[in-house]
């Protein structure tokens, strides 16, 4: 491995989830280490079910954006978030949960998909990552 | 010794790169990977891959729109 890659993913969009993941499996195959920490709206894509449920950043119109953007995206035969994170998982890339969001949403650990956290945390462990990082990126 | 091909045509980004990863990681030393894809970026890209993890880049083949790139894995990885 070299280098460490580490984003923030604070942003439940869908959109912006694809470019998390995009981003972190391009790292991974790039042969860096890969933390990705979720928080605030990011967090909710942790829970059970919820990965690919996120609205559109932008035109969403009720879904029906995000509906038309999924059909453009499977035709151009882009991978599915679901398959995405499992390549993540799979290159051993780290899934972050932030502790903090939990307790202000009222979210439990039964609520996340443990499976695939590696850990709870809080803004410490991120600043501690980030330093070490040659890449950080807010999304 | 092995040769193994992966096949990532009509696959987009990162698709082609993740794939590429994936069969370096399960790949033992002195094996031969034949990757063949479509998607342009990844014709330049998986080199910078082979380059950042310290593999042999052994060739790139190209037939229109078509690109094969043969990496070897070195003895110590």
């Amino acid at each position: 491995m070299t280098g460490k890659t580490t984003l923030i993913v604070q942003s439940g969009d869908h959109d912006k989830v694809y470019s998390a993941f995009i981003i972190g499996n391009g790292a991974l195959s790039m042969g860096m280490e890969v933390s990705m920490y979720f928080t605030f709206w990011g967090l909710e894509r942790l829970k059970k079910g919820k990965l690919d449920k996120g609205p559109l950043s932008k035109m969403n119109f009720l879904g029906l954006g995000k509906w038309i953007m999924k059909r453009k995206m499977k035709k151009s035969n882009v991978r599915e978030l679901e398959d995405m994170m499992d390549d993540f998982v799979e290159l051993g890339g780290k899934i972050l949960a932030c502790d903090m969001t939990m307790e202000i949403m009222g979210v439990e650990k039964k609520d996340l998909r443990d499976e695939v956290i590696s850990d709870y945390c809080a803004v410490g462990t991120y600043i501690k990552e980030a330093k070490e990082s040659d890449i950080t990126l807010f999304i | 010794m092995a040769e193994r091909k992966i096949n990532v045509k009509g696959e987009t980004c990162p698709v082609p790169l993740v794939e590429t990863r994936k069969a370096v990681r399960t790949a033992e030393p002195g094996d031969v990977l034949i990757i063949q894809g479509d998607h342009p970026p990844s014709k330049d890209e998986i080199p910078m891959a082979v380059d950042a993890l310290g593999l042999e880049l052994l060739g790139i083949e190209e037939d229109g729109k078509n690109w094969t790139i043969k990496i070897k894995i070195p003895a110590e990885v």
